[in-house]
């Protein structure tokens, strides 16, 4: 359980450092086939650090308003409140603020830019549905996210896509208004001809800049798997009782309801992934599997059997 | 001239790293000592929650004394333990006769609709609950500090300065075993 636990901090660590990689290729194609030079990637780099810098100290207020959460009080909710007090002593975090969705769709998130700053939230469905220790494993699942920083991780990744998808944007416009600099006039007044190798390049640079954003997409949605599964071994190291959450797992996933206040900006944060999920075989479902936010259920439920 | 700068700078990093180990060894040991009063903490709100339930149990079953009378005993125990030992046992007790006491309440369904007693069971489940992860807790700091002092190089800091391994919360041999439920 705790080799769990490091192998998958460290496998999204991985993860953000290809990140950071992918955007230095784009920021080079972008400086390569553009002439934009540093001020481009600049422009890019400001808007989308930013704006995600903004979404990050906000995130809590921003992830609950769009959920329409509202307050649990302590005389309705007392389970609730003496649940996630219990797993506050146990893992020596501080208490979060917690939250109540109506809904029927069991489900439930966590947000705040740091343990003193977190909120989570359940819905009435979750509350409903689940017994004592089933609810235990997924709030644990929850301050999980919360003590292993889940948010800022997110927020890094979802940065980099935006550094991505901003250079691709400007990149592919100032190609097409013919801003470029490898304008064939250019070349062969200056090389004498011998294209061939810029040629290649130049076109790499292009296949770059047009396939970049889905990549950097796939890429975020790995990372967003990788802290799912770090978030429910993490859960388990908190409870020491894996049957908890195995079990209100397998009841989320014989349940088909779907939450309704919701939307792909916020489907990372909820403990299932919230929209209608399709079962298919074949290269295409794979491919669609790929812009998953969580690890399929079955997955989530195997791997936690093995501890 | 220039090796003895050079001494002088190894001298003081090596200097400033032993003050941080041992602020770290410090750290540890606090932290060791707090769980181990949280611990105290929650058994406290257990005793406390306890003559709240047995009187409102009272308004309605207060024929059956005996199992009434295990709490209240029990909790007594538990108050004046003397040792760890003695206190471990008393918690088993006290787990046990509550345990007979919810398992009274089916029979008694008034009782069972009342709201202070669902919401003093609750709250005592809830207290179960903190305590055990108060232990855990505990337990885990108690790893952490024992295996810094026991690793290479804090261990030699440790010994200079006699900072001592310290013991986990174990459950007791009878605490092993399944608690009684009397009726």
């Amino acid at each position: 359980m705790y080799d769990q636990v490091t192998s998958n901090k460290r496998r999204s660590w991985v993860l953000v450092a290809g990140f950071v990689v992918l955007v230095a290729a784009v920021a080079t194609a972008f400086s390569y086939l553009i002439g934009g030079g540093p001020v481009g990637i600049v422009i890019a780099v400001v808007i989308a650090a930013g704006t995600s810098f903004f979404a990050y100290w906000k995130s809590d207020a921003v992830a609950l308003r769009m959920s329409r959460a509202r307050p649990a009080p302590v005389e309705e909710f007392a389970r609730y409140h003496n649940i996630v007090e219990g797993l506050c002593i146990a893992s020596g975090l501080p208490k979060p603020r917690l939250y109540v969705v109506d809904d029927p769709a069991p489900n439930a998130f966590a947000t705040g830019r740091n343990p003193r700053n977190a909120a989570i939230a359940v819905t009435t469905g979750l509350l409903e549905k689940m017994n004592r220790i089933e609810l235990e494993g997924v709030l644990a699942h929850e301050l999980s996210h919360v003590k292993n920083y889940d948010i800022l991780v997110s927020t890094l990744a979802v940065t980099m896509v935006g550094i991505v998808a901003l250079l691709a944007d400007i990149g592919i416009r100032m190609l097409w208004w013919g801003m470029g600099r490898n304008r064939y006039g250019d070349y062969d007044r200056q090389n004498g001809g011998n294209q061939g190798p810029l040629a290649i390049l130049s076109f790499v640079g292009f296949a770059l800049l047009v396939l970049s954003p889905v990549i950097a997409t796939v890429m975020q949605r790995t990372i967003s798997r990788r802290r799912e599964t770090l978030a429910d071994v993490s859960g388990v190291e908190m409870t020491r009782y894996p049957p908890g959450l195995i079990s209100a797992l397998e009841k989320l996933r014989d349940d088909s309801t779907v939450v309704h206040a919701t939307s792909r900006a916020t489907a990372h944060l909820w403990i299932e992934q919230p929209s209608a999920q399709t079962q298919g075989e074949g290269r295409l479902s794979r491919l669609n599997h790929l812009f998953d936010t969580h690890p399929p259920l079955e997955e989530r439920i195997a791997l936690l059997r093995e501890l | 001239m220039l090796w003895l700068w050079i001494v002088v700078a190894l001298v003081v990093l090596l200097g400033l790293a032993l003050v941080l180990l041992y602020n770290r060894l410090v750290r540890l040991r606090n932290r060791v000592e707090n769980a181990w009063a949280q611990v105290d903490v929650q058994l406290r709100r257990r005793y406390d929650l306890i003559p709240n339930l047995v009187e409102t149990v009272k308004g309605y079953a207060s024929h059956e004394r005996e199992t009434l009378d295990a709490v209240i005993e029990a909790r007594n125990a538990g108050m004046n333990a003397s040792g760890p030992h003695d206190q471990a046992e008393a918690e088993n007790q006290i787990t046990g006769a509550l345990k007979s006491l919810f398992a009274l309440s089916e029979a008694y369904p008034d009782l069972k609709a009342n709201q202070n007693f669902a919401q003093l069971q609750e709250e005592l489940t809830g207290t179960e609950g903190r305590i055990a992860y108060a232990r855990q807790f505990y337990n885990d700091t108690v790893y952490r500090y024992n295996t810094k002092i026991q690793s290479f190089p804090s261990n030699v800091l440790a010994n200079a300065f006699r900072f001592s391994e310290r013991e986990y919360f174990e459950a007791d041999d009878e605490s092993r075993g399944p608690t009684q439920v009397r009726f």
